[in-house]
């Protein structure tokens, strides 16, 4: 056992740094993109929710189809596949577009779910007393959304940075990515991949315990 | 060479990575489902706080760490001491040992849903608390979770594809091989994108209607 | 003198059901009327078709000389029939009290928003409003820790506080377990002293034929019979109403 400790105390100097830098790339690859999808999804829920038929099917199918097809495959259409076709991203922005667009799918379902568990009669009791639709949407509405959808979108988020590990796979330096290049380099593939997941599990933790703390009782 | 001869040639391709997708995304489906199972009685019905201790922390694990690096972990770092897995079988295991924490979490809320009558009314009639989980409990939440299993099916199948990063020949794999000796880079990823969702399409039918989100 | 509100012609379709088959009735300032009838008479759509909650398929509604819902010919959208909503406050069945916020936020909110009114201002109007429904106790109560004849005193507060020129009320009591409706009722009461006009749907008999002024029987989408409360409660002339009655009073 003191063998297997003995390298994180060799190395721990060189490690650490670079391990830190990389848990920086994917925090702001995970938040740029969460952000991205938070006004997306949004943007996809009230479309969902709009009178018009074929906004509806067009949204519904997107969502569908985003549900269907892996992230790796949309990351490498967008990376390698787009400048095939003249359009060409930089490793970060193609990951960070191409997880708000995966995720937006999710976060609109979440919200629209959390629109549908309003009742109507809170829409109702809203116009009784003479709100406007936009009144009653901002201040009767949107507020008990939020207060539903927060554990969940917290949730989300979690999956998003685990799932912002496959950027690595289209050369973003990331954690894993720069995992890879040290284990090449210090031949010690279990000791570093170990603390790669030690590093996920330090930024992922506090968030799975805040969504747990912020869950309604009755989904704990 | 006409566009569709070229999809149908990229399609064949890639079919032969589909055998191995389905094989892990039954095994690993499979190997989640009973590791789930398993862990929801013990955590639910369980008395040992250890046990219970236990649990909590090996799903924690399992749920803020990414899939990748838990396969690096397997096929990379334990070939580095001496246990040498298979791409595919790291896979199974890798997917697997996730999904138990996942599905762990689906029963659990299965069984957290029923109304405690349910579990009085069959001690009041003679059951005994192991035949009440077998005969009475454990049907019914397995009802309630089967849509959230689905999604999480459904899941699963998308998420075989990063076993390409440890070699496993599925879908994935053959369209990455495929792109590096043919510049048809676009049409290929899309291809991958088409065939995916046809394999999905048969699981999003049966959990259209339920919740999304099932993933740790 | 011309009435308060005046419904002519009155009429609703779902598709190819209609529920309201032409209704036309006056009401005037300060009276009290109680709609009756058996389920699915349309009393419930009637009362919600006022403040176009239900957008009527044909007939005029005028609030106070006022057209409701239709301007220079043309339906009003949501946004435009906000400000004629103000003018008549409406308590529900299930109360439907915005959980998100406090028991008094519940009641000085449309102060601020619709009225414009100060904030200190609106929170004393919301004072006031819960003091008449007995409810000052929990001002700083959740909706969610209020018991339901509880919760139905503050949505009255909450129509109060609009200041309307008229009340309604969509058979408040029914959602309520037997115990509390008395609690209800007694504000209800109060609330009929001072003179306010009143529609009111509901199927406690005996409360309607105390507070109202004048009933209306509703069945089938069509006022069957309407008269001095008392003297169509206690002597209707129609078989129908006579036998709704019957029914109701075993």
């Amino acid at each position: 056992m003191t063998n297997f400790i003995q390298p994180y105390a060799d190395y721990a100097g060189e490690w650490l740094p670079v391990l830190l830098e990389a848990m920086g790339t994917t925090a702001l690859l995970s938040v740029s993109a969460f952000a991205l999808s938070l006004v997306f999804g949004l943007l996809l829920a009230l479309c969902r929710n709009t009178r018009w038929r074929a906004l509806r099917r067009c949204v519904a199918l997107y969502v569908a189809a985003v549900r269907g097809v892996p992230l790796l495959a949309i990351l490498f259409l967008l990376y390698f596949g787009l400048p095939g076709i003249g359009v060409t991203f930089d490793a970060f922005t193609a990951a960070v577009i191409g997880l708000a667009l995966a995720f937006a799918a999710q976060v609109a379902e979440l919200l629209r779910a959390g629109l549908m568990a309003i009742p109507a009669g809170q829409r109702e009791a809203a116009f009784a007393v003479g709100f406007t639709p936009y009144q009653s949407f901002t201040l009767i509405v949107l507020p008990q959304v939020v207060r539903i959808s927060v554990a969940p979108l917290i949730v989300t988020f979690v999956s998003l940075l685990k799932d912002s590990s496959l950027a690595s796979l289209i050369t973003v330096d990331e954690l894993v990515l720069t995992g890879r290049a040290m284990a090449t380099e210090y031949f010690l593939p279990l000791h570093i991949y170990l603390a790669v997941g030690v590093c996920y599990f330090l930024i992922a933790w506090p968030f799975s315990l805040l969504s747990k703390r912020l869950a309604p009782p009755a989904a704990r | 060479m006409s566009g569709l001869s070229t999809f149908t040639m990229i399609l064949e391709g890639l079919l032969a990575g589909a055998g191995v997708t389905v094989a892990v995304t039954l095994a690993s489906l499979l190997l989640s489902v009973s590791l789930g199972f398993l862990l929801a009685i013990v955590r639910q019905f369980g008395k040992r706080r250890m046990l219970h201790a236990l649990i909590d922390a090996y799903c924690e694990i399992m749920r803020n760490i990414p899939a990748l690096t838990h396969l690096f972990i397997l096929y990379f770092g334990l070939a580095s001491i001496g246990f040498r897995l298979s791409s595919i079988s790291a896979a199974i295991l890798g997917l697997g040992l996730i999904g138990g924490a996942i599905t762990c979490d689906l029963f659990r809320a299965g069984f957290a849903a029923l109304p405690k009558g349910q579990a009085e009314a069959a001690l009041a009639v003679g059951f005994t608390p192991y035949r009440t989980i077998v005969d009475i409990l454990t049907p019914q939440a397995m009802r309630i979770a089967l849509p959230s299993l689905g999604n999480y099916a459904v899941q699963l199948l998308k998420d075989t594809s990063i076993v390409s990063a440890i070699a496993a020949p599925e879908i994935m794999f053959y369209a990455r091989s495929m792109v590096t000796s043919s510049f048809q880079t676009t049409l290929i990823y899309s291809t991958v994108a088409i065939l995916y969702l046809a394999l999905a399409l048969p699981l999003m039918r049966r959990s259209a209607c339920s919740k999304p989100g099932t993933r740790g | 003198m011309n009435p308060l509100l005046s419904v002519t012609g009155l009429t609703k379709s779902y598709g190819a059901v209609e529920v309201l088959k032409g209704i036309d009735f006056d009401v005037a300032a300060g009276e009290k009327i109680a709609l009756i009838g058996p389920s699915g008479s349309g009393k419930s759509t009637c009362l919600r078709c006022l403040n176009f909650l239900e957008k009527p398929s044909a007939g005029a509604i005028h609030l106070d000389g006022e057209r409701i819902g239709v301007r220079l010919g043309r339906p009003m959208s949501d946004r435009q029939l906000a400000p004629q909503r103000a003018e008549m406050g409406m308590v529900f069945q299930l109360f439907n009290l915005w959980p998100h916020l406090s028991v008094t936020e519940n009641v000085a909110i449309a102060a601020r928003k619709v009225r414009g009114l100060p904030a200190k201002e609106a929170q004393e109007l919301a004072l006031d409003m819960l003091a008449k429904v007995h409810m000052t106790h929990r001002a700083d109560a959740s909706p969610l820790e209020l018991s339901g004849g509880q919760q139905q005193r503050v949505a009255i507060a909450r129509a109060l506080a609009q200041k309307p020129k008229l009340m309604l009320f969509d058979e408040l009591t029914s959602a309520l377990d037997p115990e509390l409706v008395h609690e209800v009722l007694k504000v209800m009461e109060e609330l009929a002293a001072e003179g306010r006009t009143m529609l009111i749907v509901t199927h406690e008999i005996a409360f309607a034929r105390d507070i109202a002024d004048r009933v209306l029987f509703l069945d089938g989408g069509r006022i069957v019979e309407q008269g001095p409360a008392r003297a169509l409660i206690l002597s209707p002339r129609e078989p129908r109403t006579q036998a709704f009655l019957r029914q109701i009073r075993h």
